[in-house]
């Protein structure tokens, strides 16, 4: 449990990530994403509640847990006038290892993100999205097991992103353990295991992102006629294949089925028997966006919350 | 990857905290060099001071008991050179404020390091800073006429007063800085305090020129005992000399007032430190 004032931050969250998984905690701002994060990464203290990181309980052990730990934020947090290079030594004098092993893991470091080049100029000149990845490249300095991502791409072109998230994949895939936050749905579906969605600080949802996408239903058949005038009959044609409600808005209609592709054959035929002409349609599977949706009444990016915080209790081995 | 598990330096012999502290001090200097704007403007500033007393108020402002030709500008360089460092403070301030706002705070304190390092680097830092000021200062005023006359032994100990009361005042710049919610907020803030700090003091004009109340207030003053030290140690004229405690052991006045200054605003901006998030 974390408050501000009156203002519940965290609410009896549970987290829980398996070693060598990512979890991707979703939510809208101010959902509490940031506020469990920081609690995880001994920045904040909880008012009530348990958090236990790598073995080591964050309010009684809090440099064991800051030794296991690589913390990224939404904002590149790095020294702006020092050299890529500079900053992971600076960073690697922190973590109090030896200079010698430092200086061969920062050209390692710089290596695998591509910052070679631009190793020895000021962070100045760097673009966004080079910023991040020296950003991540300094979170992975002392070769932390577990690592918090904090809204990693926001703010990122789509090509940075796609960088940085193979950068990540290939983190989990050498046994990191990840708990990523973002209010990008598609980035969840991308890289997590399992997701947890939570708003106002407590859980609402779990589960991988297809449970997740199953729980609100599966798949729907949407369509678009030619003439609005045959709107009823295009219902008819729909409800002989649809497993639940049409519903119709002007020339669209839509209806949730199962069965996968061959429904759409059914559907087109029976459209056909009843004289329907159709400018579209598609089999649509649910996003997470919809899951979102179902689950709050509102969509991922609305921003209508106040500020942060939580009870956290989470576990990363 | 090619290396292998991280490894761990053993415990130097200077301890974490001091080593820590280093590393981030090491950083801030660097900042200096890559901004040398930033540098050449808080040297020009002390300087354009320089000037304006010297040449501008300073025929103004007779100095008791001392009435020759070059009185007010021998009697003004310690003044500026004890401003001066008060306001590094300022720097301090908004250093720690940016280092606030853009995160950096909150990766240092997600770090195993020592709890204090980071101000620590940022205070001593500040402080070395001033040497290069110091030395600037001092050729200015050589140039219009101040003069050390007192051997280089108490110049030096001069100097080093000057420079523990910069690194006093880093300190509660610093704790400034925590506070402030955004670096613009601590532009104003840092600075603020300094105007009353270094002009209710005799760094500028005897404290005798002043009303009584506020004499009791410049006598007490740790800017004035700092300037008034430095003064006796370069051999500068002191004016009349206040009767007031401070006023009579300055040298020793500053060495407390630094001590009480830094074990109060030290531990109150670390613990600062260990409770602030960026948001």
């Amino acid at each position: 449990m974390k408050r501000y004032g009156d203002v519940v931050a965290l609410d009896g969250l549970d987290l829980r990530v398996s070693e060598g998984t990512v979890l991707g905690l979703l939510g809208p701002n101010g959902a509490g994403k940031t506020t469990a994060v920081r609690v995880l990464a001994t920045l904040l203290k909880p008012d009530a509640g348990t958090a236990t990181v790598a073995g080591h309980d964050v309010l009684t052990k809090p440099n064991a847990v800051r030794r296991s730990i690589g913390l990224t934020g939404q904002y590149a947090a790095v020294d702006e006038y020092l050299t890529g290079r500079e900053n992971l030594r600076m960073f690697g004098g922190l973590y109090h290892l030896k200079p010698a092993y430092v200086k061969v893991r920062t050209d390692e470091l710089l290596e695998r993100f591509d910052l070679t080049a631009a190793a020895n100029r000021s962070l100045r000149t760097y673009s966004g999205g080079m910023r991040r990845r020296l950003d991540l490249a300094a979170s992975l300095i002392a070769k932390p097991p577990i690592l918090f991502l904090d809204e990693p791409t926001t703010g990122l072109d789509p090509r940075s992103r796609l960088g940085l998230w193979q950068v990540i994949r290939d983190l989990v895939a050498e046994g990191t353990t990840v708990l990523l936050t973002t209010q990008y749905l598609d980035e969840a579906d991308q890289l997590a295991n399992e997701i947890v969605v939570i708003d106002k600080g407590r859980v609402i949802a779990k589960g991988t992102a297809d449970t997740l996408k199953d729980q609100i239903g599966g798949d729907r058949i949407e369509i678009t006629i030619a003439d609005v005038a045959k709107a009823n009959a295009a219902a008819t044609a729909l409800r002989s294949v649809s497993t639940g409600e049409v519903s119709i808005e002007d020339d669209r209609l839509s209806a949730p089925v199962s069965g996968g592709s061959t429904v759409l054959v059914d559907a087109i035929r029976a459209l056909d028997a009843q004289d329907v002409a159709v400018t579209d349609l598609v089999l649509r599977r649910p996003t997470l966006d919809d899951v979102f949706l179902s689950l709050t009444g509102h969509t991922a990016e609305e921003d209508n919350s106040p500020p942060p915080p939580s009870r956290r209790r989470g576990r990363g081995q | 990857m090619t290396t292998g598990a991280p490894e761990i330096m053993k415990r130097p012999i200077i301890g974490w905290g001091l080593h820590d502290g280093l590393v981030v001090a090491r950083r801030n200097l660097i900042q200096t060099i890559r901004v040398p704007e930033l540098l050449f403007f808080s040297l020009v500033q002390p300087v354009i001071f320089v000037l304006l007393f010297a040449y501008v108020f300073g025929g103004a402002i007779p100095i008791p008991g001392d009435d020759g030709a070059s009185a007010y500008r021998q009697y003004l360089m310690p003044g500026i050179f004890g401003q001066t460092v008060a306001f590094a403070a300022a720097a301090s301030t908004v250093g720690l404020s940016e280092d606030m706002k853009r995160g950096l705070i909150d990766r240092f304190r997600a770090l195993p390091m020592s709890s204090g390092a980071v101000l620590f680097g940022r205070t001593v830092a500040d402080t070395l800073r001033q040497v290069l000021v110091l030395t600037v200062l001092s050729i200015t005023g050589l140039i219009v006429g101040w003069r050390i006359n007192n051997g280089i032994f108490n110049a030096i100990l001069a100097y080093l007063l000057l420079l523990l009361f910069a690194y006093t005042v880093a300190w509660i710049g610093s704790w400034i800085g925590l506070k402030v919610p955004n670096p613009e907020t601590a532009s104003t803030a840092g600075l603020i305090w300094l105007f009353p700090l270094t002009f209710l003091s005799n760094a500028f004009v005897p404290i005798s020129s002043m009303p009584g109340w506020l004499q009791v207030v410049a006598a007490w003053n740790p800017v004035s005992s700092v300037v008034l030290a430095a003064r006796e140690l370069f051999g500068n004229p002191t004016g009349i000399p206040s009767t007031a405690w401070p006023m009579q052991h300055a040298a020793l006045y500053t060495l407390i007032s630094c001590a009480v200054l830094i074990a109060i605003f030290a531990p109150l901006a670390i613990k600062k430190y260990r409770s602030t998030t960026s948001r």
